[in-house]
């Protein structure tokens, strides 16, 4: 008894907390009359938070620049980017600046060029951003885990961390992968099924820690998830596959010429159905929780900013619920679409 | 933040939440009428609901363009 009253009260205490942050936040980025963090504030931190960035910024000012790599007709150019920072950089002769977010070429001055199309001149950018170095730490995370877990089953057991993941890989193979590809097909796409479930679940989390790191937030690169599906489907297609698109067996001829294009349009619709729906719901979790921080700050009340608090807390636990259904979501309707490419005819 | 955006978006939440709110009024009548089936009821209601809210998504996706 005396133990919940407790946590009642440390959690309103907590909840009392956002009075020293938004006395702290009097000095922002852009210079206004008023006191305190105004919309505009808002707006510009949450931008800043959507898009990739070519260096970790932690804290105000606590952070370490990711190297950039560029490469043009001089050849590779690389450096770290907190050169960005200063203006111009020079590299093997070129210069470059940073604006907006992407490099562009630049004479010694700092102008930008233009093509004669007008468009300005950039080299091609394979720098390492923090979406890249967010994606390359997950796998190797993603692949030393599981690599451990495999390695740690003795007598048919596992041991320590396979132990938690043991259910969740069986969940994919018999909820999602048996009784949508079937029994006979199930082993070939189990990998890319795993995979593809577990990178979307992990990414989907780091994008809801406090770095910043947005990235099935990132329509690019739902694209690449969701061209993988395709691409797969399309490949693993059989025969009947192919004629229930174009030439459906049991429908009179007329109704196949109309049938036939919609089909069609179907086989490219599904994987674009598949990149909206993931980008869509990750982008608009984020806005939404970061447009509810700002909001905590913006009224300069401590009444609203509790309220604010406690909300923010609880919308970020239906994040966690949105990161895993989402996940699961793209496996299930990607298992969907292979069990349809691989269906045989006996299976009607 | 036009009045005809303002609009679309409005009309593409209310398709969307009778559509989902449909399918959980029938998952639940399911689920009250054979509770041994509860998992598969919740996993077909999970895909359908996800199936609409990602037109609904490109829908809003396209509003705002």
């Amino acid at each position: 008894m005396q133990r919940k009253v407790y946590t009642k009260v440390l959690v309103a205490i907590m909840m009392m907390f956002t009075f020293s942050v938004n006395a702290q936040h009097g000095e922002s980025h852009s210079d206004n009359t008023t006191k305190g963090i105004t919309k505009t504030d808002v707006d510009n931190t949450i931008g800043h938070h959507m898009v990739d960035s070519y260096g970790f910024e932690i804290l105000h000012g606590v952070g370490f620049p990711l190297p950039v790599i560029l490469y043009n007709d001089n050849g590779v150019h690389i450096f770290s980017s907190s050169a960005l920072h200063h203006g111009v950089v020079e590299s093997n002769g070129d210069y470059f600046i940073a604006s907006h977010g992407k490099i562009y070429t630049t004479d010694a001055e700092g102008n930008m060029m233009d093509d004669g199309h007008g468009h300005h001149v950039h080299p091609l950018d394979f720098s390492i951003t923090k979406n890249v170095f967010t994606i390359m730490l997950t796998v190797m995370i993603l692949f030393f885990l599981f690599k451990g877990m495999a390695k740690s089953y003795k007598n048919g057991l596992p041991t320590g961390f396979g132990r938690f993941m043991e259910p969740i890989v069986i969940f994919v193979r018999d909820e999602i992968a048996i009784p949508n590809i079937g029994e006979k097909h199930h082993k070939r796409f189990m990998g890319y099924l795993l995979t593809v479930f577990f990178f979307i679940w992990f990414l989907n989390l780091a994008g809801l820690m406090p770095f910043g790191m947005n990235i099935t937030g990132n329509i690019t690169i739902t694209f690449s998830l969701a061209i993988l599906t395709f691409i797969l489907t399309q490949m693993n297609g059989k025969k009947d596959y192919w004629m229930h698109i174009f030439w459906m067996p049991g429908v009179p001829t007329p109704m196949k010429v109309i049938l036939a294009p919609i089909e069609l349009l179907g086989v490219f619709i599904k994987p674009f159905a598949l990149m909206i729906r993931l980008y869509a719901n990750i982008s608009a979790g984020h806005i939404v929780l970061m447009s509810l921080i700002g909001l905590m700050f913006t009224f300069h009340s401590y009444m609203a900013g509790s309220a604010f608090f406690g909300l923010t807390i609880f919308l970020s636990l239906i994040e966690l619920l949105v990161a895993a259904l989402q996940a699961y979501i793209f496996t299930i309707l990607s298992a969907l679409y292979f069990g349809m490419a691989v269906e045989e005819h006996g299976d009607h | 933040m036009t009045i005809p955006r303002i609009v679309g978006a409005g009309l593409i939440v209310i398709g969307a939440g009778i559509g989902i709110g449909r399918i959980g009024g029938s998952a639940m009548d399911a689920i009250a009428r054979q509770p041994d089936a509860t998992s598969k009821i919740q996993t077909a209601m999970l895909i359908a609901a996800a199936l609409i809210e990602g037109i609904g998504f490109a829908a809003l996706f396209a509003v705002s363009e």
